[in-house]
């Protein structure tokens, strides 16, 4: 009988440890070819990639897949951030995008879930219920709305028509609306009783209840948002303003090696806060539960 | 200068004056609409004001001939061959993924769950191809299922005939390998949380009472994961929605047809601007996803009737 458990608890290893393996690669892999040289992509990857221009050098007839370079660079780096500043620019419209998106989401996303768990009127439950059916509404649903509503304004083809929508996504509304409805009713009780306004029970007790909640419902709209393709695609169509994430892909064959450098560093900041906020984003996502209650 | 400031003054007594003259229903109105005010303004404003101009616009003839044709435009999009092939091609995607994506994460959930060694470093490690872009991986799928990639020639090694991955069949197999490697460590989460959960005396009365495994994990876990097996099939779906990233991004605006998703439908559509068609296509999408959805939440609740109570 242990002896069978036993059996059972190494099978689960090894077959975790395969997963492992096959989650981390993809990641790992493009971090380690970011550091490699133009020459060594070339041949590694000259087969797939075959347009490459300029001086192609050494192909090798077959795909390599190296973990590790022969020689560690910092070339595709240097052409990367010095010589063609468009890259930058392209992360600098991430920035700009997200950014002011995750702080107004999560602004009105916290007023409006303290609202919604100190007032519990009929439209108001009927309004969170809406926010439930329109949070689960994919966006080949909202984006047309969304689009409509741009072009009124006369905002289409601007930031706006992406932060505008974005703050207003019942997504954090809903977890935050969740969690602070956890928080002690007595604990609301006892600050009234002692004379705090709503807004200073808001700021001075329900937040601070709240931060952890916060922070994991930041890095869950950061990641999201980090990772926009549908949203500048139809409503940003101007190049010049578009995020990394609908640009890599467009970086064209020959410049493999400089993409893998791009490509890394445009996961660090997400990469940061995941090692950063693991254990508040794990406690987040566990929150999360059901979508009913 | 100082009987400006006499006037601000006045103005906030006469203001703050007021503020307390009010009878507490009113204030409590007022403070209560400070608060969700915005929010719910927003949300008006960019999401369901225009969601009912788009209903409309799915029932008219045109923005400038607003002749009342009812089901006309829904006739036309259904007719359409592009929104068939879309889908179809959603759908069949999310059969396979959806499914995959709730048994692969609870059986994840589940190996965790046995007392195994780096059980934390394997979480992380599940867990960390969410955190990575789409965009920032995308060279690496290519250099692993492009025709002469390495998934080929491992194929080739073992006497196998190469295969174009991304531009066959088979394409729809590799997009559901990317969902899953990015969606499972979350729904793990999940899964994880809603097992410790279970209380444990009943597990206990059950290992006493000599049950087996397997009648332990299908009459008392599943019963008490249901809830969450809900809630990661909805996610899961929602999620299946957005492999048009990594189809764009892998494939560009023009995948083989197997891979034309809704979202690329949308895109076209948009690109022509015919608001008719988006708008009719937008209304039924909404509506399909208002009955799935209510559908799960049935079936879950004829499920999980005897543990919520």
């Amino acid at each position: 009988m242990k002896k069978k458990k036993y059996f059972g608890r190494a099978a689960m290893f090894i077959i975790s440890a395969v997963f492992a393996f096959l989650f981390l690669m993809p990641t790992v892999l493009t971090i380690t070819n970011s550091f490699m040289e133009q020459s060594e992509i070339n041949a590694n990857y000259g087969m797939i990639f075959s347009n490459i221009t300029g001086d192609r050098g050494y192909i090798a007839d077959k795909v390599t897949l190296k973990f590790i370079p022969d020689k560690v660079s910092l070339s595709q780096y240097i052409t990367a951030l010095i010589k063609s500043p468009d890259y930058l620019l392209k992360f600098w419209n991430s920035v700009i995008l997200v950014v002011p998106i995750v702080f107004l989401q999560l602004g009105t996303a916290a007023l409006a879930s303290y609202g919604f768990t100190r007032w519990r009127g009929k439209f108001r439950s009927f309004m969170f219920f809406f926010y439930v059916i329109l949070m689960l509404m994919p966006y080949q649903v909202t984006l047309v709305p969304n689009y409509l509503v741009s072009e009124w304004m006369g905002i289409l083809n601007t930031r706006w028509s992406i932060i505008f929508p974005g703050m207003f996504a019942p997504f954090s509304v809903f977890l935050l609306t969740k969690s602070m409805r956890r928080i002690p009713a007595s604990l609301i009780e006892a600050a009234k009783l002692d004379g705090a306004s709503e807004w200073q029970i808001f700021t001075r007790v329900c937040l601070p209840q709240c931060r952890s909640a916060l922070y994991s419902i930041a890095i869950l709209v950061f990641i999201d948002y980090w990772n926009m393709v549908e949203q500048p695609i139809i409503l940003l169509p101007d190049p010049a303003q578009q995020p990394l994430s609908v640009y890599l892909s467009q970086i064209n064959a020959g410049e493999v090696g400089i993409a893998f450098a791009v490509a890394t560093i445009y996961m660090i900041p997400t990469l940061l806060l995941f090692l950063h906020g693991e254990e508040y984003l794990v406690e987040g996502i566990a929150h999360q539960g059901s979508v009913k209650g | 200068m100082s009987t400006n400031k006499d006037k601000t003054e006045k103005n906030e007594r006469t203001l703050r004056e007021r503020w307390h003259g009010l009878n507490y229903k009113t204030k409590d109105f007022i403070q209560s609409w400070m608060f969700s005010g915005p929010s719910v303004l927003g949300v008006s404003v960019f999401f369901i004001l225009p969601f009912l101009v788009v209903v409309y616009y799915s029932v008219i003839k045109s923005p400038l001939n607003p002749e009342f044709v009812f089901l006309e435009n829904f006739q036309n999009v259904i007719g359409n061959q592009a929104f068939k092939i879309a889908v179809k091609n959603t759908a069949d995607f999310s059969i396979v993924a959806v499914p995959l994506a709730v048994i692969l994460s609870l059986g994840l959930a589940l190996m965790l769950e046995a007392r195994i060694p780096l059980k934390s470093q394997f979480r992380t490690f599940f867990l960390s191809p969410m955190m990575v872009p789409v965009a920032s991986v995308v060279l690496i799928w290519q250099v692993l299922f492009d025709r002469n990639g390495v998934l080929n020639e491992i194929m080739l090694t073992f006497g196998l005939d190469k295969i174009d991955w991304l531009k066959s069949e088979w394409a729809i197999g590799v997009i559901v390998v990317l969902y899953l490697w990015k969606n499972l460590g979350y729904n793990m989460i999940l899964f994880m949380a809603a097992l410790s959960n279970i209380p444990r005396e009943l597990l206990e009365v059950a290992d006493v009472e000599g049950a087996s495994e397997t009648y332990k994990f299908f009459s008392i876990k599943l019963r008490y994961l249901s809830p969450t097996v809900l809630f990661v099939t909805i996610l899961s779906m929602i999620n299946s929605f957005k492999v048009f990233r990594e189809i764009y991004l892998l494939t560009g605006e023009y995948p083989v047809e197997r891979l034309y998703m809704l979202q690329h439908f949308m895109n076209n559509t948009f690109e022509a601007l015919d608001y008719q068609k988006l708008s009719a296509a937008a209304v039924i999408l909404a509506i399909a996803m208002v009955i799935i959805i209510a559908l799960l939440f049935k079936v879950e609740d004829s499920f999980g009737k005897d543990v919520e109570g």
